[in-house]
């Protein structure tokens, strides 16, 4: 897994690329922590995003509360179809944009 | 034709298992969709061997497959850990808002979402899940 970040003057962007899975998930995990208490409004871009398993969901999920309890907002854009499958099966789908 | 492999139950043999499991079977007629979904139920199994089936202790998993002539697969995960059948735990509630949804069971649910048959028992001192889903 790889991350590009992008700051805005109201948001930071993080392009994902490859697999968020058991062995990458905790790296993205701490990224998501650092920059979170950068931003109110955090957005993962999934372009390049091949694959999440349970792991991955996780870190969603956390960041969301993350963004939440701040008041601010976290969300998943331009995710491929396969990866909204995944989202879909779990009913994580309303994190995306 | 059955494949077997065995490997140390832990995290970063995760990659090696996933690469055994779908090797080849691209060639088989097995879609891209059906790769991920293979990939994720046999992640989540062994992760969850991984996790919790010997620690604080190591031991090892053993993964066979098999494809039959009529595309079904086949993957067997055992290992001589803890006695535990996953199947037991009750799905989570996926219909609690975004804020309250349990992560807990999330992986054993994504595997039985994702394959056409899972399956579970104990017998000669090993936990033994199957895996099964139709390729083509």
């Amino acid at each position: 897994m790889k991350t590009t970040v992008q700051k805005k003057s109201s948001s930071i962007i993080v392009a994902v690329e490859g697999r968020i899975d058991t062995t990458t998930a905790r790296q993205l995990q701490q990224q998501i922590n650092t920059l979170a208490a950068e931003t109110s409004h955090l957005i993962l871009d999934c372009t390049e995003l091949e694959y999440v398993s349970s792991a991955g969901i996780r870190v969603l999920l956390a960041a969301h509360k993350t963004m939440s309890q701040k008041n601010g907002t976290f969300s998943l854009t331009k995710v491929s179809s396969e990866v909204k499958d995944i989202l879909e099966i779990t009913g994580f789908s309303e994190i995306l944009l | 034709m059955k494949k077997t492999m065995t490997v140390l139950a832990k995290d970063n043999r995760l990659d090696d298992v996933k690469n055994f499991v779908t090797e080849n079977l691209e060639a088989e007629g097995c879609s891209e969709k059906t790769l991920m979904q293979l990939e994720l139920a046999v992640e989540e199994s062994f992760v969850n061997i991984a996790h919790y089936a010997y620690p604080p202790e190591t031991g090892t998993v053993t993964v066979t497959k098999e494809l039959t002539d009529d595309g079904l697969l086949i993957v067997v995960l055992s290992d001589s850990g803890t006695p535990y059948d996953p199947l037991k735990k009750p799905d989570p509630d996926l219909t609690l808002p975004l804020d309250k949804k349990p992560i807990g069971g999330l992986g054993i649910y994504m595997t039985k979402k994702s394959m056409d048959k899972v399956s579970y028992e104990y017998q000669g001192g090993k936990n033994i899940l199957t895996l099964e889903k139709k390729l083509r």
